[in-house]
């Protein structure tokens, strides 16, 4: 402890106070992220099936609802949401609003729809790829088309659309920067306060950046691990 | 250790010189709008308010052209030490924390902060106890910030916004339960908003002076010592022949 006190002892910027902000930032980063991942998933299962199914007013709306989310800017979707919903009259009177008034819900809606909207892409087009033989075997074996998709298409799908699920996971990360647009003290937003109230662009930047890339590792790190495991059946065979 | 600082003089006394060898014939202001009255935009999207008009007087009174470039409040002695424009003229308050990195000029204008709620709030007097779990308004990075944060930093929420007319809008969708401004910027954004009605919470504001400083001041790098002297005998002109208060009343009225 001693030296890190004596590193902090030299400086006015990275005072306990300070050092504070950003983690309470790096909470709020971490809960916000992971929480619109987690529902995002949830969403982003059942519409990327349906998404491929034959029925052109079942497929149409989700295939509208992935391209206006990822054909525009999730700061635009932000602010859309955050100051959009108070143009409902009466919306302060709903049982909403407690929800609404804080800055944290508006973004994690934001980011939830975006991400699922990605995510849903993302298994369609790993669904889309599984292998023909597959499901006629499946079918062979007298699987309902339920079963098949349960048993057959949904594993491997969720295999080999892991990588690009990992890198989703990071974009993620890194595009809940924007959100301290809307007063959510977030890594970003720590540092934008550290750098207006010791003038100090580099300090309060790096530190954030550090802290960014300390959360990348770990996002690495586990779906390194996930893939070594799911996708172990790819690797060549030794011995 | 003597060295260096030789060096160090050596090098500052060079750096003097070039500044004494630069003389200004045309100043670049940063600018933080909207922060009406004190700077805005009218719906004809010409820049106005108080800064603008006197800034321009002084230029003038000096003989020298000056320009306005926006930036946002957050970033804006950043902006003026990486010489983005010369100096600040933007409701910006004389204080000792920011003494430490710019030069500035004599105070030109002295108004107080004060606490600006909605009319139906219950809140009457501005306390530890009355603030517990209301939610804050303040401009990033701004003496109101400062105070803010360190006085009800621990029992209110803070909401920090880069601009002051984000920070408005969010106070009409009553996600805000007070905010602390300028009053001059509180007085014309919402007392004399339509939308609702809003009230001044408590008496204004002025002390202590480690937060609320000496009134408004315009900011230069700390080297161009000579443009803030030209800046200061303008000002000492502009006050004694009655342009300044011709300024102060457009847009204060008679106070």
């Amino acid at each position: 402890m001693e030296w890190f006190n004596a590193l902090l002892a030299d400086n006015r910027i990275f005072t306990p106070d300070t050092l504070g902000y950003y983690w309470e930032g790096l909470v709020t980063t971490t809960q916000l992220v992971f929480l619109s991942l987690l529902v995002g998933l949830v969403l982003a299962v059942p519409l990327s099936i349906l998404r491929g199914s034959k029925h052109k007013w079942i497929k149409l709306p989700i295939y509208t609802y992935t391209y206006v989310f990822r054909g525009t800017p999730l700061l635009i979707q932000l602010y859309i949401i955050y100051y959009g919903v108070v143009f409902f009259d009466g919306i302060q009177e709903t049982f909403l609003w407690p929800m609404l008034r804080e800055a944290f819900y508006p973004a994690l809606i934001a980011f939830t729809l975006n991400t699922a909207a990605y995510t849903t892409e993302i298994f369609h087009g790993a669904i889309k790829s599984t292998a023909r033989g597959e499901i006629e075997a499946a079918r062979a074996y007298g699987m309902s088309p339920g079963l098949t998709m349960r048993r057959i298409i949904l594993p491997s799908a969720f295999r080999r659309a892991l990588p690009a699920y990992g890198n989703e996971v990071i974009f993620m990360l890194h595009a809940s920067a924007i959100a301290s647009v809307v007063t959510l003290m977030d890594i970003t937003g720590a540092a934008r306060f550290v750098y207006a109230r010791y003038y100090a662009p580099f300090e309060a930047f790096l530190f954030a950046a550090a802290i960014y890339l300390c959360l990348t590792f770990a996002i690495l790190f586990f779906f390194r691990h996930l893939e070594k495991r799911l996708l172990a059946h790819l690797r060549p065979q030794s011995g | 250790m003597k060295k260096l600082l030789t060096v160090s003089i050596l090098g500052l006394a060079i750096a003097a010189g070039s500044a004494h060898a630069r003389d200004y014939d045309h100043v670049r202001f940063g600018v933080d709008v909207p922060y009406e009255p004190m700077e805005y935009r009218t719906p004809e999207g010409e820049l106005t308010g108080f800064d603008i008009d006197l800034g321009n007087a002084l230029c003038e009174e000096i003989g020298i052209t000056c320009e306005w470039i926006e930036q946002e409040w957050d970033g804006i002695i950043p902006g003026l030490l990486s010489r983005n424009y010369d100096a600040i003229m933007s409701s910006m308050t004389i204080n000792d924390e920011r003494r430490e990195t710019v030069l500035f000029s004599e105070p030109y204008i002295t108004p107080p902060s004060a606490w600006f709620a909605p009319a139906d709030s219950d809140l009457e007097e501005t306390t530890e106890e009355t603030l517990e779990g209301k939610t804050i308004g303040v401009q990033r990075g701004t003496l109101q910030d400062n105070y803010v944060t360190d006085m009800y930093g621990d029992v209110a929420s803070v909401s920090r916004y880069s601009t002051a007319d984000d920070m408005v809008l969010d106070m009409q969708a009553q996600r805000l339960d007070i905010v602390f401004l300028d009053f001059p910027v509180g007085k014309s954004t919402l007392l004399d908003s339509e939308s609702r009605d809003y009230k001044v919470v408590g008496e204004t504001i002025t002390e202590p002076k480690e937060y609320f400083g000496d009134g408004f001041g315009i900011a230069f790098r700390p080297r161009d010592e000579a443009l803030a002297d030209r800046f200061n005998e303008a000002l000492a002109t502009l006050q004694e022949d009655g342009t300044y208060d011709e300024i102060f009343e457009r847009y204060f009225g008679e106070e």
